[in-house]
């Protein structure tokens, strides 16, 4: 450990160098990020006059509230809360699915086990823009169109996560579910008691990737809503564009992506936590 | 309380049989360890006992009822894993209490129960604690404990100690061995450590190939073993085999005579016509080890007590033992009584 932190901590002109090369690539990353925040501040007048600002204005109030409220289509509340459940019901609905189906495929001894298995393996390969006709066919026939069942079930099964919970599975040692058996504990009660506690690391880190997957579903969103109310935010965006020669409201754009943003920011931070703690606590 | 039998006990995986038929009665409260080296099916042997492993023929009875289909966990059996296999997301006190509570034990008699056994194990302080935060020593305790809270009718270990350090598992061999006695359950101990199988046992099972190749008391094991592959295995260092052609005995092909170490003994060479040259010596203090090589090429080791002069390297020595101390081996490694 000693010659590692040696390594680490380095001294002088390098420890200078690494830390403007940091800076430099997030300025370069943030850069964008900070002109749409400033340009959802000001208004329609300062954006289109060159050269753009670099400060925020004092419309930041007015545009975010007339984002929220009105917005272009449909108002960025709406659409923020049907992102937020589409993004929800992907994430929770494939780790719970994928659960459940790597517990079958490791716990289980049935006939047809690994054919499952690579079956369930092979849809990896076919993204969903492959299968996007025929699902589309078959959630119009069921009347799923401008319905969450409609955006949420044909992106929950994940041959990802079912893919990495299996693999977690096996590394949790047999004599645990040998354990359980002889304490008394049916498969069910063993995969809620102690499988689903031991794996809640996977599960955070799982969740995080999924809810942004989830959230910046475009494609299938943009597919299956044509009502405005069951616009998704990601969307809704791109719909917020003027089409031929209208004059396109910028300031509530920029508003919009940046509202965008948020949920996902805040995700990603708020499971930080939970993964530090599980880093600490998982080890076995 | 309870009895175990196993009768005509056998395991096949696919063709190849593993377990070729054990048979033994135990009698209500015994220590039984089963030893042998690796492969042997010592340890498939227990998990049969215990409901883990399906039996492919025979019987196993606890307590006069057939149990062969049985699940585990209506046994009456507790098991203590080689790696404790406790949760480790719970505490001490609910890796315990876990059969409890599914056994849907009273919450006031679990924490009775399993204050007890953290009593008697010594374990009050960790209740709390996570597996992870304890050491290998208090982890096997725990494991202990949550065997005796359910209060079983045989206590199954399998190879319990063998990830403990040496000075521990003497301590903890010594700990399971009062426990047993104290709580008077029938139990099963598997190890390939044949110093805890005879320390432990009140009868051993010693396994090899799949086969019971003797039970009896560790001691009469260790002096009167039934084949040749017992007599090497039990006792450290191992019986030394000598042909006996080459010793001028004609008993039949290939047959062997088998000699403890300890009872050769090294007397100047013109007292006997068996010499060898000392290859080197082990004084251990109390004893010495001194190995020979005898002079047509074969090995043998004698333990001779630390007070006697030890031989130099080099030197050459004659062997000399009681004839009632030879055990005699035919071809096939079963003993041959005259």
């Amino acid at each position: 450990m000693a010659g590692q932190g040696g390594m680490v901590q380095k001294r002088g002109s390098g420890l200078w160098l690494t830390h403007l090369g940091l800076i430099v690539g997030v300025a370069f990353i943030f850069f964008p990020i900070w002109l749409a925040f400033v340009a959802s501040t000001v208004d329609q007048q300062a954006i289109v006059r060159p050269p753009m600002p670099l400060l925020p204005g004092d419309k930041l109030i007015e545009n975010y509230t007339r984002a929220l409220t009105s917005g272009v289509n449909a108002p960025v509340a709406t659409m923020l809360f049907n992102s937020a459940v589409m993004a929800l019901g992907i994430s929770l609905g494939k780790i719970a699915i994928s659960l459940l189906s790597a517990f079958a495929i490791v716990y289980f001894r049935f006939p047809g086990r690994t054919l499952f298995f690579w079956l369930i393996f092979l849809t990896l390969m076919l993204p969903v823009e492959v299968r996007i006709v025929p699902t589309y066919e078959v959630i119009a026939n069921f009347g799923m169109l401008n319905s969450y069942s409609g955006l949420i079930l044909p992106l929950i099964a994940s041959a990802t996560a079912t893919f990495l919970f299996r693999q977690f599975f096996m590394t949790v040692p047999d004599e645990l579910a040998e354990a359980a058996r002889v304490d008394g504990a049916g498969p069910m009660r063993f995969f809620f008691d102690i499988l689903l506690p031991m794996s809640r690391t996977n599960i955070a880190a799982l969740f995080v990737i999924l809810f942004i997957y989830g959230w910046n579903q475009y494609l299938w969103p943009l597919l299956i809503t044509t009502d405005p109310e069951m616009n998704t935010i990601v969307m809704g965006i791109k719909q917020m564009f003027p089409s031929g020669d209208d004059t396109a409201d910028w300031p509530v754009i920029m508003a919009t992506s940046i509202l965008a943003m948020v949920p996902p920011v805040l995700v990603v931070i708020g499971m930080q936590k939970l993964f530090v703690r599980g880093l600490v606590e998982s080890e076995k | 309380m309870a009895t175990v039998a196993l009768e005509n006990l056998r395991k096949s995986y696919g063709k190849t049989e593993v377990i070729h038929g054990v048979d033994i009665d135990i009698a209500d409260g015994e220590f039984i360890v089963i030893v042998g080296p690796s492969g042997c099916g010592k340890s498939t042997l227990l998990r049969m006992v215990a409901g883990l492993e399906t039996v492919t023929s025979g019987e196993v009875r606890i307590n006069d009822r057939a149990v062969n289909d049985v699940e585990p966990m209506d046994r009456d059996i507790a098991m203590v894993f080689q790696n404790y296999a406790l949760y480790p997301h719970m505490s001490v006190f609910d890796n315990m209490a876990y059969g409890l509570k599914i056994a849907k034990v009273p919450t006031d008699e679990i924490k009775k129960r399993v204050d007890t056994a953290a009593e008697i194990l010594q374990l009050e302080p960790y209740l709390t604690r996570r597996p992870r935060e304890l050491s290998g020593g208090q982890r096997q305790r725990v494991a202990m404990g949550r065997a005796i809270v359910r209060k079983p009718a045989v206590f199954l270990f399998d190879e319990p100690l063998s990830n403990l350090d040496a000075k521990l598992r003497v301590q903890m061999r010594l700990e399971i061995k009062s426990l047993q006695r104290d709580l008077g359950v029938t139990s099963l101990y598997v190890t390939h450590d044949q110093v805890e199988a005879m320390t432990l046992a009140d009868r051993m099972i010693v396994m090899n190939a799949g086969v019971a190749d003797q039970i009896g008391k560790p001691l009469d094991v260790y002096s009167d073993p039934a084949t040749e592959f017992v007599a090497g295995f039990i006792g450290s260092p191992p019986t030394n085999f000598l042909q006996a052609k080459r010793l001028g005995r004609h008993i039949e092909d290939g047959a062997k005579i088998g000699i403890r170490p300890e009872h050769i003994r090294l007397v100047p060479q013109t007292e006997t016509d068996l010499a060898g040259t000392v290859v080197y010596s082990e004084p251990l203090g109390a004893e010495t080890l001194v190995h020979l090589k005898l002079l047509d090429g074969q090995d043998a080791t004698v333990r001779q007590d630390g007070a006697l002069p030890i031989p130099a390297e080099g030197e050459t020595c004659g062997l000399s033992w009681e004839p009632a101390s030879e055990m005699v081996f035919g071809k096939g490694g079963s003993r041959i009584r005259s």
